[in-house]
């Protein structure tokens, strides 16, 4: 888009050293953005700027800018990977924001989520709660042929549904609790539908439950925040589908 | 320096299983006793981290991302290609093996691609033990695609994102372990330095990349799994973080480095719109079905595309092939488009792209039809580019997305340094000079879950228990080399940012050692990289410490490596003096302008070692031997 | 950095809540916490009903003697007596666990952002359930000290019908209701009430993992239709007699 000019924009963005540093929010003005950029594409030439005056760019997490990887998880204008529906922060461009709009930019704020520098997060809480039952156990060798247990189709497509879940986050960000159901229960969900998954439903369930609760996340009051903020727009059935088999776990496990 | 493949002798077809019964095992109460470092979290360090682990392995794994799962194999769209015929269609592993040899153009190893075959199907049953959702028909059983370069069904697939489902696959199997204590698992760690003792590596040094703290890891093995090399680039479709300098320090430390100017560039991804420009966007290539490329006829038509008319319109590719068209191959259709481009008929702001246009598609089949096919791509065309596709014909270009050179590896995945493996997109050993479509998943997961577990035994078992100390006089020594190359980079106080280097070196490789190279262009490239490498010592601007989060320093420290690699492939694509599949060298041509190997003088893996600082690199030669199948032309006229 | 793996790992946890019962642990999990948020509320949502259908009578126009009959009913069968302490239970329960709930879920984000923009996403009365709450609470003691307290331990005026002498607790009502403020008062305690069920009752369903795609369009249209109805006849009792009453 030839004719359209570049955009000068005032950002209000959050500052933070270290773990330890207080951090609060510092605005800076970034000038003739162009509306092709993408959002991450404006904080690199934000970024250059800094680096040029001699000031410390901005941390902040990205990587495949895809869309697909989870890294990138910004707080734009109150709203977790900004204004767009359905869109990771590395996918939203420059043309959903007017020439003069200011932008804030904060990092995921939660407990379990401790900042470590700038906009950048530490996200290993939702690496323990995978690795407290977020798998089949299985070890490699001992799978039989891939098409010895038919999956119906509308079970492999809603266990595909939970399975998209790009542990951005944004679910943790979106909701006033700071709460990691909709992370949790996707990875539940998904499976627990599938026959593979059956063997250790309970177990797993009751682990990964345990463990979102040990790393501080808030709990769930249902809102729908996180499902409607989530880039990948997973539903709350999921939520609903690993309250029910929690509740089965709980009542029918021998786990005393 | 000669180089020994260690193909097993025998049958092809029985060479995997004899090797397996040869290797030597070690008994699973000694497993416990060794310990192996996995650098890397994608399909193939992942998937050989919590494969080893099950095995009884101690291992530790590390990965420069928040978390393991986030490895760029995360982004591959399409699929995974076994042959498993499911599709009741003639594939067999020898089908599969056959497609790879010829879709490489002629330079892999046929023991190594027949191995990946053989294990293609094991790679499906696992992956859907661990529940990874495949796409499935009405029956309940598995769905298959067809690709490019191959005449049967034979791609698994997960709508269009089958990397992500497979590397969480990987990614749970690995948590699972991390949670039974076989694993201990280090993020935001960075891999800085090899340390060989006594000839074998034995551990490496890493940077904590949120405190800058380096430390030494000692261990029995190394593997290196970590990823390919196209962000020498600076764009390409990797991720902003894939790096080549675990490689190229391996490289470094004695490693040989192979076939490094076999990059595959793929024709259909959105175009660069700005200098700003920070990565690039596959498309997926099924747009070419019901997409017709095509320029302006005329340079530097700066019309609107629905304001040319038909007959100004140059449909380069259906002219130029009439009887494949749009469908010629990734790297014939990724030439073609640079070629119009050079001829001053590329379209957009920067007159680098082609157009894929579907309006005749739309009038033949309907835009419903067109939308159920293609709906999301187009959907994420028109969220990058702000364009609707349906009204306006999309604009694409080629664009670097995976390197099939890597570390020299023999059939066991062992470097030419003993106890140094590399896998996956790291080594060189299957796609010879092309890969094809939905290959790169099946090579990662071979690599991870059925080569290296077998073939690690085999070299452990001749280890002592012990492991050497940490405190060892190397790892002190690589300490303070990987502390100084740091104090280094943040010491030139120049002017010039990471970036402005890297945008520099990747036009550079781009225009010179990209889609088409000359003999005469290498040379000057050569003088360009070797004069740009000097400035980087001397004028890079830097900031910080190397004792914080320093984004600044992590890019710098990546960048001077790839300053050194984009050399390198010069210097082998310069080397080798004919065309085969992703390099083409314009001497080197058909009449008809296709790639022309020669077999009698470059059949072989070119395979260099590096000699010290500044020096010219040392070229080893592996003959490839061509044993089962016939050599010939590739035609799409 | 080196991920310090499990600090919670499944058996180890297993071994060190040994003595606490599954019970126990369950009901202190958030998962756990939630359902009985879920369960009391549920009970609560039918008391309304009930409460709802005595309270009619009150607009039958009899002096009042349906409602002193049914009031006298309540206060002494021994059935009711027994549910009214599971009722009593209830609400404490529900209470206790909302503060318990609240105050994990507030430390959950110890920091909170500058700039929120929450509404795009989530319902107001989804995300202020506890303040929603609050206001019925307080208006749950106005009213128990108003009519439960008087009913039970205040002097009370009597009537008769047929030679039975009851305490008339129509005319305590009217009396109340006769008063503009006090109708206010109720009618906004219903606002609040009705935003409370709003959320709340199919909320209760999706915590107990009631979620399906035949059922849940139609709780929630119940859901919306009850927080709309069963608060607007409450609301409707005082407005009803103010103005019978001062006529």
């Amino acid at each position: 888009m030839s004719e359209a000019k570049g955009m000068n924009l005032t950002l209000k963005v959050w500052r933070q050293k270290n773990a330890s540093d207080k951090g609060k929010m510092v605005t800076y003005q970034v000038s003739d953005i162009s509306p092709d950029m993408s959002f991450l594409e404006m904080f690199d030439v934000l970024n250059e700027d800094l680096l040029q005056k001699g000031e410390d760019p901005i941390t902040f997490d990205h990587d495949c800018r895809e869309g697909i990887c989870g890294m990138c998880s910004m707080y734009i204008n109150g709203k977790p990977h900004g204004p767009l529906d359905g869109t990771t922060t590395c996918q939203l461009h420059m043309r959903n924001f007017k020439d003069g709009d200011t932008i804030y930019v904060e990092p995921w704020r939660a407990k379990a989520f401790p900042v470590l520098k700038d906009l950048s997060v530490d996200r290993t809480s939702f690496d323990r709660i995978i690795q407290a039952g977020g798998f089949i156990s299985i070890n490699t060798g001992n799978a039989p042929d891939a098409n010895e247990i038919p999956i119906p189709k509308d079970i492999a497509d809603e266990a595909f549904n939970a399975a998209t879940c790009i542990g951005c986050g944004a679910c943790v960000a979106a909701c006033k609790n700071a709460s990691a159901m909709l992370f949790t229960a996707a990875k539940v969900s998904q499976l627990s539908m599938l026959p593979q998954g059956k063997a250790e439903k309970k177990k797993r369930v009751e682990a990964m439950v345990a463990q979102m609760d040990e790393e501080g996340f808030g709990a769930c009051t249902n809102t729908g925040a996180c499902s409607a903020e989530c880039p990948k727009e997973i539903s709350l059935e999921h939520i609903a589908r690993m309250n029910r088999d929690y509740l089965n776990a709980k009542l029918t496990s021998d786990n005393v | 320096m000669k180089l020994d493949a260690k193909i097993p002798e025998g049958d092809l077809s029985e060479k995997w299983s004899k090797h397996k019964f040869n290797v030597k095992l070690v008994n699973p109460a000694n497993k416990r006793k060794y310990e192996v470092i996995v650098v890397g979290t994608g399909l193939a360090g992942a998937s050989a981290a919590a494969s080893l682990a099950e095995l009884g392995y101690n291992v530790k794994a590390f990965c420069f991302q928040d978390s393991p799962r986030r490895a760029h194999s995360i982004a591959a769209q399409g699929g995974i290609n076994a042959s498993k015929n499911y599709q009741n269609d003639g594939d067999s592993v020898y089908r599969l093996f056959y497609d790879t040899i010829k879709g490489g153009d002629y330079r892999s190893r046929e023991a190594n691609v027949h191995r990946l075959a053989e294990v293609s199907g094991n790679i499906i049953d696992q992956c859907v033990a661990q529940g990874v959702p495949f796409a499935r028909d009405y029956g309940g059983l598995l769905d298959n695609r067809s690709f490019g370069g191959a005449q049967v069904s034979r791609t698994f697939y997960a709508r269009g994102q089958t990397g992500q489902q497979l590397l969480l696959g990987a990614y749970s199997a690995l948590s699972r372990q991390v949670a039974a204590g076989k694993v201990k698992l280090y993020t935001r760690t960075e891999m800085m330095d090899v340390v060989i003792i006594d000839g074998k590596a034995q551990g490496i040094i890493t940077r904590d990349l949120v405190t800058g703290k380096i430390e030494s890891h000692s261990a029995h093995a190394v593997i290196l799994a970590s990823g390919g090399y196209g962000n020498v680039f600076f764009l390409s479709t990797n991720a902003m973080g894939s790096n080549a300098s675990a490689a190229w320090r391996a490289h470094k430390k004695g490693a040989l480095f192979a076939n490094p100017c076999f990059t595959q560039i793929h024709p259909t991804c959105i175009p660069v719109h700005g200098t700003y420009q920070s990565k690039l966007t596959l498309m997926s290539e099924s747009l070419r079905n019901d997409g017709r490329v095509w320029v302006p006829k005329k340079a530097g038509d700066k019309r609107k595309p629905n304001d040319i008319p038909e007959n100004e319109r140059d449909y380069y590719l259906e002219r130029k092939y009439p009887s494949f068209g749009n469908l010629v191959p990734r790297d014939v259709a990724s030439r073609n488009a640079k070629y119009v481009c050079d001829e001053g008929r590329g379209v957009g702001e920067t007159g680098l792209a082609v157009y894929l246009d579907f309006s005749d598609a739309i009038k033949r089949d309907g835009e419903d039809t067109i939308s159920a096919k293609y709906g999301n791509l187009f959907e994420m065309y028109e969220k990058i580019t702000g364009e609707n596709p349906y009204k306006v014909p999309m604009k694409i270009y080629p664009a670097v997305h995976y390197t099939m050179g890597g570390l020299w590896v023999d059939y066991n995945l062992m470097t030419s340094v003993p106890g140094l493996y590399a896998l996956g997109e790291a080594n060189f050993s299957d796609h010879g000079a092309n890969r094809l479509g939905a290959s790169a998943l099946m090579q990662g997961l071979a690599d991870g879950y059925f080569v290296v577990p077998y073939t690690i035994g085999d070299y452990l078992s001749q280890m002592p228990y012990e492991k050497v100390s940490n405190d060892h006089a190397e790892f002190q020594k690589a300490e303070t080399e990987v502390r100084e190359r740091l104090n280094k980079l943040l010491s030139v106080n120049g002017k010039k940012t990471v970036d402005q280097f890297h945008k520099e070196l990747g036009l550079i490789i781009w225009d010179y050692c990209g889609m088409s190279r000359t003999a005469e262009g290498l040379k000057e490239a050569k003088e360009k990289v070797q004069k740009l490498r000097e400035e980087y010592w001397t004028n890079l601007k830097t900031i910080g410490t190397q004792d914080e989060l320093n984004i600044t320093l992590e890019k710098a420290y990546r960048v001077a490596d790839f300053m050194e690699l984009g050399e390198l492939m010069i210097d082998d694509a310069l080397n080798r003096n004919e065309s085969c599949g992703g390099h083409f060298r314009e001497e080197y041509q058909t009449e008809e302008g296709e790639a022309k190997r020669d077999d009698e003088n470059y059949s072989y893996v070119a395979a260099w070692e590096y000699k010290g600082e500044n020096m010219q690199e040392e070229l080893h030669k592996e003959e490839l031997n061509f044993e089962n199948v016939q050599l010939t032309q590739r035609s799409y006229k | 950095m080196q991920q310090n793996f499990l600090r919670y790992n499944f058996e180890s946890n297993l071994e060190y809540l040994n003595d606490m019962s599954w019970l126990t642990k369950t009901l202190s999990s958030s998962l756990g916490r939630k359902v009985i948020m879920s369960l009391t509320g549920l009970f609560l949502i039918i008391f309304l009903l009930v409460h709802l259908i005595g309270n009619l009578q009150l607009l039958k126009d009899d002096g009042g003697q349906a409602f002193n009959i049914y009031a006298k009913f309540m206060t002494t069968n021994g059935l009711i007596k027994v549910s009214s302490y599971l009722l009593y239970a209830t609400f404490l329960i529900h209470i206790v666990y909302s503060i318990i709930l609240t105050r994990v879920n507030r430390s959950a984000r110890p920091s909170s952002y500058a700039y929120s923009k929450p509404s795009g996403s989530s319902s107001l009365s989804s995300r202020n359930m506890g303040i929603l709450g609050t206001v019925i609470f307080i208006f749950l003691v106005i009213h128990l000290q108003n009519f439960w307290y008087q009913m039970k331990f205040g002097s009370m005026p009597m009537t008769s019908y047929g030679g039975m002498e009851i305490k008339d607790l129509y005319r305590v009502v009217a009396e109340a209701f006769s008063q503009w403020w006090y109708v206010v008062v109720y009618v906004t305690a219903m606002v609040f009430l009705a935003f409370h069920l709003s959320h709340g009752f199919q909320s209760a369903f999706q915590t107990l993992g009631i979620n399906h795609k035949k059922y849940t369009p139609f709780i929630q249209k119940v859901g919306l239709a009850y927080s709309i109805v069963i608060p607007g006849l409450f609301a409707l009792i005082p407005i009803y007699m103010f103005f019978t009453c001062n006529s």
